[in-house]
């Protein structure tokens, strides 16, 4: 028989039998979970029959591999903002989500992981299922704990929300053995804790926003990037204000994009490996660089001893290790991003004027914008992006994996709004995009999700077309198909003399029947007139889509900045 | 530059193997490492005597190590005043000849003998770490049969001296 699946009342003074399990479902509901992204087995049993007397409690994702569903959770958390939970069992469930787990550590994505751990009595004996969650999952987590006590649980589970959502977010790992899952417990536990070594710095000091505004008010040529900091912090609009409070010119992390208008007046276009001209050279001759929350990535820097040779460099971040890191910098402010900004933003306004500053960077914009080849009949994949664009008004929530398609949706999907740009940017993970736009479409009901992907990534994790299907969750699937692994062949043809080593893949499925097969509708896009009909039919309805879109092989992303270059060695940055 | 890093840690399961391993994962070069308990119940303390290059990645070893969670304070107390010690154990290998004059080279280090076998004598230095090399060295002719070493613990002294950044100026030369 299913119980209620009210959560009970904590102040109940009356003992109540409840497994370990059951304080877990009880932990969950106080700290308002609402979706569970999870593959059951042998040593999460009792967690899922916990989960099943809670039925109603919880939206259950059930992903048909569980890096899919690590990966949907991270979509899920990146829109939401929200700490997201995955479940996993031991050993190979486990070792199933550590992708994802490194993933969601790179691009600080809020994630509490639970995985199932064989009986305390047998952990270290090679136990069926055993792997040793700790040791692996040490180094790709902001933290991690195993239960070893009952009594522990409600705690740990309250400090590990706390932790993944506050500072910088980040994954932490609960490995819970079956024997503490299982076991009936009678009295009461302690939910309370207390991390003295924990206390993230989320207010600016003001005598460093004081210089940060005195090196404002001397700048000649002050340049803001933006990175995912001010989208985890919700200060989106809080900076906008300050650009023109400061009359400064914006550019972007791969990461920070849509924390301001892509088509913003001040808005330089992305920065880094294949940013625009206009961006890059800024970063390149400005004389003061505000570092909004990002973590000067080498695709963004390009070689450091080229990098804003010129500039004072100012780094507001809420994670003091950041700062520094990789760029020396001169005012340190070790705050919440929104925080800063809306100190900056309560000082006395100045009138600044950068006239000459911003009127260079708009000739910039105006004589080296991107470009790419054109074609009457074949597809070019920066034109369907266009085009994608142009069909969801920019307002869709894109995701993608990494590689060309990831960087010509960068390049080409212009962001206007915050938390709509899904992608693998530290990490750099084959397999993210579709899986994430699951998550993505979960946490954002109403929003159109369009999954842009490349056939080898959409490979990777392609199994979860089912969760469309059982969910009929209207994503859109963009295969960019070029039947190579485009970015592997474009280094290849750039810096290896064009030998292609295994990055050609013309063996594929028929992807069209592969939707079918799935209950699914599958479209095959094959030249330019075909593009506006379909893509507008297919992205305005509410019905999950898969496109076979097929695209020139060789196309490159261009500009770029070869490894080892700095951020002014820009090649293609014009059409030859 | 050789450092003397401390950090106070929570004493859960996983801590030594995240801190080590964060070191490890960025490249710091670990000389020594010792961890014990302290006076306060459930956090330990670690000394560790690290090799960094720069000022730099002095600042980002500190850093990473107070982003730790279990992690409660991190200090570099090399340029504090300090006590820092060490405790070796030396086996050495002596004839019953050579026990006197072996006697008479450890009784300045204020060494002590711990063990005697007929071929061998284990001898026990405390002290800072040039102390005990230098005993380690005098002692290494007559054949060093094993050798074990704490690794430096240290504590800043009670009572610092003032310490000013100023270099003393004069107006004569």
């Amino acid at each position: 028989m299913r119980a209620s699946a009210e959560p009970k009342p904590t102040t109940d003074t009356k003992p109540i039998v409840k497994t370990g399990a059951d304080l877990l479902v009880e932990a969950l509901i106080d700290q308002k979970v609402e979706t569970i992204f999870g593959y059951p087995g042998g040593a999460v049993l009792p967690i899922y029959d916990a989960l099943y007397r809670a039925e109603g409690s919880f939206d259950h994702v059930l992903p048909r591999h569980e890096q899919g569903g690590i990966h949907a959770a991270e979509g899920y958390a990146r829109v939401s903002r929200k700490p997201t939970v995955v479940i996993g069992t031991s050993g190979p469930g486990a070792t199933n989500l550590i992708t994802g787990i490194a993933d969601a550590m790179m691009d600080s994505l809020p994630l509490v992981v639970f995985t199932g751990q064989v009986a305390k009595s047998v952990i270290g004996t090679d136990a069926f299922q055993e792997s040793d969650v700790m040791g692996i999952t040490t180094p790709i987590t902001k933290h991690n704990y195993q239960v070893q006590d009952l009594e522990d649980l409600p705690r740990i589970v309250n400090e590990a929300f706390h932790i993944a959502s506050t500072g910088r977010p980040g994954p932490v790992v609960v490995d819970i053995p079956k024997d503490i899952s299982a076991t009936v417990y009678e009295k009461d536990v302690q939910s309370e804790f207390h991390l003295p070594g924990y206390q993230p710095t989320i207010k600016p000091n003001p005598l460093q926003i004081n210089k940060l505004r005195e090196a404002l008010l001397i700048a000649k040529k002050p340049v803001v990037l933006t990175g995912a900091g001010i989208l985890h912090a919700g200060g989106s609009e809080a900076l906008k204000q300050f650009v023109e409070n400061y009359d400064v010119p914006v550019t972007s992390t791969l990461l920070g994009l849509g924390a301001f208008p892509g088509d913003h007046h001040r808005f330089l276009g992305m920065a880094g490996m294949h940013g625009t001209y206009a961006a890059n050279m800024a970063l390149y001759e400005c004389d003061l660089l505000i570092n909004i929350g990002g973590r000067f990535d080498d695709r963004l820097t390009g070689n450091l001893k080229h990098f804003a040779p010129n500039a004072r460099v100012a780094h507001i971040d809420i994670d003091p290790a950041e700062i520094g890191k990789n760029v020396p910098t001169e005012i340190p402010i070790v705050s919440d991003a929104k925080r800063a900004i809306d100190k900056l933003n309560e000082l006395e306004p100045a009138a600044l004027d950068h006239q000459e500053w911003m009127e260079k960077l708009e000739n910039n914009k105006q004589n080296y914008p991107l470009w790419h080849n054109e074609s009457e009949d074949v597809i070019l994949p920066q034109y369907l992006l266009r085009k994608v664009h142009q069909f969801t008004k920019g307002e869709a929530v894109v995701t993608t994996d990494v590689g060309q398609h990831q960087m010509w949706a960068a390049q080409y999907y212009t962001f206007n709004r915050p938390d709509r740009w899904v992608t693998s940017g530290g990490l750099g993970t084959m397999g993210f995009g579709f899986p994430a736009a699951i998550g993505a479409q979960i946490a954002a009901k109403d929003s159109t999700v369009v999954a842009i992907v490349g056939d080898g990534g959409f490979q990777m994790t392609m199994q979860e077309m089912s969760l469309l299907q059982e969910r009929g969750l209207p994503v859109k699937i963009l295969i960019v198909n070029n039947q190579a692994l485009g970015m592997v062949r474009q280094w290849q043809e750039k810096f290896y003399d064009e030998r292609y080593s295994h990055s050609i893949i013309e063996t594929q499925p028929d992807f069209v029947k592969l939707a079918e097969a799935y209950g699914l509708h599958g479209y095959k896009m094959e030249s330019v007139q075909e593009i506006d009909e379909k893509l507008d039919a297919i992205l305005n309805n509410d019905k999950p889509a898969i496109i076979d879109c097929r695209v020139v092989q060789l196309e490159n992303v261009y500009p770029m900045i070869a490894p080892g270059k700095g951020s002014h060695e820009m090649i293609g940055v014009m059409k030859p | 530059m050789r450092r003397i890093i401390t950090a106070t840690v929570h004493n859960r399961s996983g801590v030594l193997n995240r801190v080590t391993g964060l070191l490890a994962k960025r490249q710091f070069n670990i000389e020594s490492i010792s961890v014990g308990r302290t006076e306060t119940e459930g956090v330990s303390k670690m000394t560790f005597v690290v090799d960094v290059e720069d000022e730099r990645k002095l600042e980002q070893l500190s850093k990473q190590l107070n982003k730790q969670i279990d992690v409660i304070k991190v200090s570099d107390i090399t340029d504090k005043q300090i006590v820092a010690r060490e405790l070796a154990m030396i086996k050495v290998l002596t004839t019953p000849q050579q026990r006197g004059e072996l006697q008479a080279i450890i009784e300045p280090f204020r060494a002590t003998i711990i063990d005697v076998s007929k071929e061998s004598m284990t001898v026990q230095i405390t002290g800072d770490s040039d102390k005990v090399d230098a005993l380690i060295e005098l002692l290494r002719p007559y054949g060093l049969k094993e050798l074990a070493r704490t690794g430096v613990t240290a504590f800043t002294r009670g009572q610092q001296r003032q310490q000013t950044e100023m270099k003393p100026y004069s107006i004569l030369n």
